[in-house]
């Protein structure tokens, strides 16, 4: 069955089409875009709905060819509980950028080539079982964001984009090097994710285990952003243009952490419990001073920029946890485990419309700084509703998909390592973080830019609110979404106990 | 005695002798003659290393030729490598009042590199580091401007040191081996005594390094690459490297443990690659930035050769790093020669918009040349680096991880104005982008040829999986 190389390959098929076809009108390209994002959400919805849990160690959709078999590489690839839900995100997520840049006057036809090769790299990554075409992926994607950020954003793109690449790609490099290591260490020598799983090799050797976990980890931390690697992220979230931000945080920031629980945790799982409470350390610490940096942003990008360091750390503080397994039992684990795959999902719904919503900022009034807008419920009614629907969302609020994350993320942790309580107090700064703007933005008289400040068009209205009504709807009703990551979420704590 | 299998180095020989005769007897304005000659040549030299590599691994000549499969490779890339490179030059040469002079010379010079790489005798070596050497002098010098000179000199004096170190070494070895080919060096050196050896083998090598153009001897590179034109400058960058890396293998290859010859191959890769990096930073030229580039390339193409015969992985991964090498980084010089009268990296504003796919020629080229995959130098680098690891070297395969991320920042630089957004096209003396069509054509190809490489690195790879023989 070929159906996931379709998914992926549709839209980079489109977008070789879309770039060698120059004489195209701006007005085609734009719709093509959005014709094919949909198209390829159609398949996923296909894909899930077909979707069947397989058993643990295997994959779904499972697709394999030659690639190149003197170094052990070839096209695997497969969904399961951990990837399935990010992919549909992608897809998902993409669409509403497709949709958002119907509005879009710059080079429409080269953006949407653009995106759409992105966006190919992007569900390859999540449904690649081949170390180094994840990694293809994993490179592809830098460079794809690159250009997003150089050609369309604002500001200081260039620098910013220029620090993003160099600072993502020393990432991938060490992620590589990694990977070298798994390969090296594996007998027989091979790339393929399934059979390093099974075969965890390192498991006997702590010194070279932790070398190469450290070399994935730094690697994979880079792009998640966490504490300290995270400081390209805000220059690049800022300078960026809004569609872009919304791929960067909602899709690419997840690639950092979908690589912990693919391939750190079930790979390495001896180093993983040996260094699991530097993990949570890290984890705790991005939590805080990320939430504690954005309290302080009067920015709206960079502060919706560090709530993403922050919500990013309740991920890595969650599988920090789920390598803790002395006194703990695997439940709680799993749970933690649940509940950081739920909050890579619910981030990226969340943030990608917020960023799309503070792009409108920028397209009415050209300024992204608080201080600047007040009493924007007035002329701009249908935006307040829909910014407050994603800040209360952000901050976890019950009914949203964030809780449901926060939620698991925190009982599970908590249960198996009673210290990371210490980084509940994340989301209370959140919460303060969110209102504050809110209320200095919205509320009161209408002064400053908010003056003559147009209200949501009906391209980006039908972006933002599918992504807030998805998020919504996990709120309420977690269990379809639930019942796809848990099995694959106990089978990861598994490895790790192994 | 079996001439037929060396029909493809046969090949060349008749072409480079046919363009020296004929051009004297052809008017310049019938010189395209010539070019179909050298052509001609080169893709019967294709053909029959094509067919040649099926043939059995042995060696001819009495032990002091190997046709195996690195030399299969070697003639593959380099008559291919050189028909790319009169692609890229037509624009150029054509009629140039030395036009058959230049084919005849890049067809001596490569006949020289798939000798080098062929040579398992250390005076075949010799014969053919002399072979692919005078040849380049030449070719450097043609372009008779005060900097072309400047370039020829230097490359003629380094060029003649160290082919007397080579010289040397070879005479060394020779005396405590009491043979010249390989087969004896390896049976005999195991007891000589170790100084003498590591004399002998510092001193060929140091040949085979001026011919790679990697430190130590290659101050020579960024000054052709810059003053040569822009097919010779090509030519001298990419195809004598080829011979001369594939000869460093065999060489160390054959050499016993009494000498610890990798470590000293290890040490000059990793100096290879950080200096040609932290020079090319630097750099407003894009020739002399693709010079210093090419500096840094050697540094990882010598990875393998500082783990031969320790890992698998070592000699496949050295081939396809080679033919991958060679294909992206004329690629970059074929957009160089497109656009010959931009020197420096900002002229090269606004080429995204003018001219799409030249720009795009450059842009694989370049990222390429970083080791981004798909293209086939990402598989190169990645091989390479692995079989370090494999092979023992761990440190070396982070100091190409290393390596890589510091050259990204000059190649974008390079990307950068290129793809510079709602930039009209730069209009000054230089005017708009006007690519000549050979040289474009040439990018064009050559970047598809990289990333079609890459993606078919597994066919690639069995080809370049075979035994050496000595």
């Amino acid at each position: 069955m070929t159906m996931l190389s379709l998914v992926v390959f549709l839209p980079l098929a489109a977008a070789v089409v879309l770039a060698a076809l120059p004489r195209l009108s701006d007005g085609v390209a734009r719709w093509a875009w959005v014709g094919v994002t949909i198209v390829d959400l159609a398949l996923v919805v296909g894909v899930w709905a077909a979707y069947d849990a397989p058993p643990a160690g295997a994959l779904a959709f499972e697709e394999r060819a030659k690639w190149i078999p003197g170094v052990g590489s070839s096209y695997h690839v497969g969904v399961d509980g951990l990837s399935l839900p990010l992919v549909a995100l992608t897809a998902v997520l993409f669409a509403a950028c497709a949709v958002y840049a119907l509005r879009e006057r710059d080079r429409p036809r080269v953006q949407a080539a653009l995106f759409l090769f992105l966006q190919s790299m992007c569900l390859g990554l999540f449904v690649a079982a081949d170390l180094i075409l994840f990694f293809v992926f994993f490179d592809l994607s830098i460079v794809g964001m690159y250009f997003a950020i150089a050609g369309w954003g604002h500001g200081d793109a260039a620098r910013s984009a220029l620090k993003f690449f160099l600072y993502t790609f020393l990432g991938s490099l060490a992620l590589l090097l990694g990977f070298i290591g798994l390969y090296v260490a594996a007998d027989p020598h091979t790339f393929d994710m399934a059979e390093l799983v099974a075969a965890a090799p390192l498991s006997d050797s702590p010194l070279a285990g932790g070398l190469v976990l450290a070399a994935v980890l730094i690697g994979l931390a880079v792009k998640t952003p966490t504490v300290p690697f995270h400081t390209w992220l805000p220059p690049a979230h800022t300078d960026a243009a809004a569609i872009g931000s919304a791929v960067l945080a909602g899709v690419l920031l997840k690639m950092g952490t979908y690589g912990f629980v693919r391939i750190a945790m079930p790979m390495l799982p001896a180093a993983w419990r040996d260094w699991a409470w530097v993990i949570i350390v890290v984890g705790v610490v991005s939590v805080l001073y990320g939430a504690l940096v954005a309290l302080a942003q009067t920015d709206v990008k960079r502060m919706i920029a560090y709530t993403s360091v922050n919500h990013m750390g309740y991920v890595v503080l969650a599988v920090g946890a789920a390598g803790v397994i002395a006194d703990s039992d695997a439940q709680a684990r799993s749970v933690a485990v649940t509940g950081a795959v739920t909050q890579m999902v619910s981030h990226g719904l969340i943030t990608g419309a917020l960023f799309l919503l503070a792009g409108v900022l920028q397209d009415r009034a050209g300024s992204y700084d608080m201080g600047a807008y007040g009493g924007l419920a007035g002329p701009a009614p249908r935006f307040a509703a829909l910014f407050a629907l994603g800040a209360f969302a952000s901050l976890g609020l019950p009914g949203f998909s964030g809780f449901i994350a926060e939620f698991q993320v925190f009982a599970g942790s908590i249960a198996a390592v009673p210290l990371t309580a210490l980084a509940l107090p994340g989301i209370l700064i959140t919460a303060a973080l969110f209102l504050r703007a809110l209320q200095r933005m919205f509320t009161g008289e209408t002064r400053g830019r908010s003056a003559r400040f147009a209200d949501l068009r009906a391209a980006e209205l039908w972006a933002v609110a599918p992504l807030l009504l998805l998020a919504l709807l996990i709120g309420v009703v977690p269990r379809p979404l639930l019942d796809i990551i848990e099995p694959a979420a106990a089978a990861v704590v598994q490895l790790v106990g192994r | 005695m079996e001439p037929l299998a060396l029909l493809p180095e046969i090949c060349l020989l008749v072409g480079a002798l046919a363009a020296l005769i004929g051009g004297s007897f052809l008017p310049r304005q019938r010189q395209w003659v010539l070019r179909l000659v050298a052509v001609a040549a080169l893709l019967a030299a294709t053909g029959t290393a094509v067919v040649g590599l099926a043939d059995p691994a042995r060696t001819v000549f009495t032990g002091t030729y190997s046709v195996d499969t690195a030399t299969g490779v070697a003639r593959l890339v380099v008559a291919a490598a050189t028909l790319l490179v009169i692609g890229l030059g037509v624009d150029e040469l054509a009629d140039d009042r030395q036009e058959s002079e230049t084919y005849a010379l890049l067809l001596l010079s490569a006949l020289g590199a798939v000798v080098l790489a062929g040579a398992s005798d250390l005076l075949v070596l010799a014969v053919g580091f002399l072979l692919a050497s005078i040849p380049l002098y030449g070719l450097v010098g043609m372009a008779r401007t005060p900097v072309a000179a400047e370039a020829a000199m230097k490359t003629y004096l380094l060029g003649a040191l160290f082919g007397i170190t080579l010289l040397l070494g070879v005479t060394v070895l020779y005396g405590v081996a009491g043979g010249s080919a390989y087969a004896e060096l390896a049976a005999a050196l195991g007891s000589a005594p170790s100084a003498a050896v590591a004399v002998g083998v510092v001193a060929v090598l140091g040949g085979l390094m001026f011919k790679a153009g990697g430190v130590p001897a290659h101050f020579w590179v960024p000054d052709a690459a810059q003053g040569a034109r822009v097919s010779a400058a090509a030519f001298v960058t990419t195809v004598p490297k080829v011979g001369a890396l594939v000869a460093a293998y065999r060489l160390v290859d054959a050499l016993p443990g009494t000498v610890d010859t990798r470590l000293l191959v290890g040490l000059l890769a990793v100096a290879s690659m950080t200096l040609g990096n932290l020079a090319a930073y630097a750099q407003t030229d894009p020739r002399r930035l693709l010079g210093w580039s090419t500096v840094s390339q050697v540094g990882y193409l010598l990875v393998p050769v500082a783990v031969a015969g320790r890992s698998d992985l070592a000699l496949p991964s050295l081939l396809v790093y080679l033919a991958a090498y060679a294909v992206t980084n004329l690629a970059a010089f074929s957009v160089v020669a497109a656009l010959p009268d931009r020197r420096t990296l900002a002229a090269y504003r606004g080429l995204a918009g003018s001219r799409p796919w030249l720009a795009g020629a450059l842009l694989v080229s370049l990222l390429g040349l970083v080791g981004t995959p798909p293209t086939a130098v990402f598989v190169g680098k990645l091989t390479t680096a692995t079989a370090a690891w494999d092979g023992g070297s761990a440190w070396l395969a982070v100091a190409v991880v290393v390596n890589t991320l510091a050259s990204l920042f000059y190649y974008l630089r390079w990307v950068f104005p290129a793809y510079r957004p709602g930039e009209p096209v730069e209009r000054s003396a230089t005017g708009a982008f006007a690519p000549r069509p050979w040289a474009a054509g040439a990018a064009v190809v050559a970047a598809v040829a990289s990333v079609v490489l890459g993606l078919g690195a597994g066919l690639a790879w069995e080809i370049a999986t075979g035994p050496l023989v000595r």
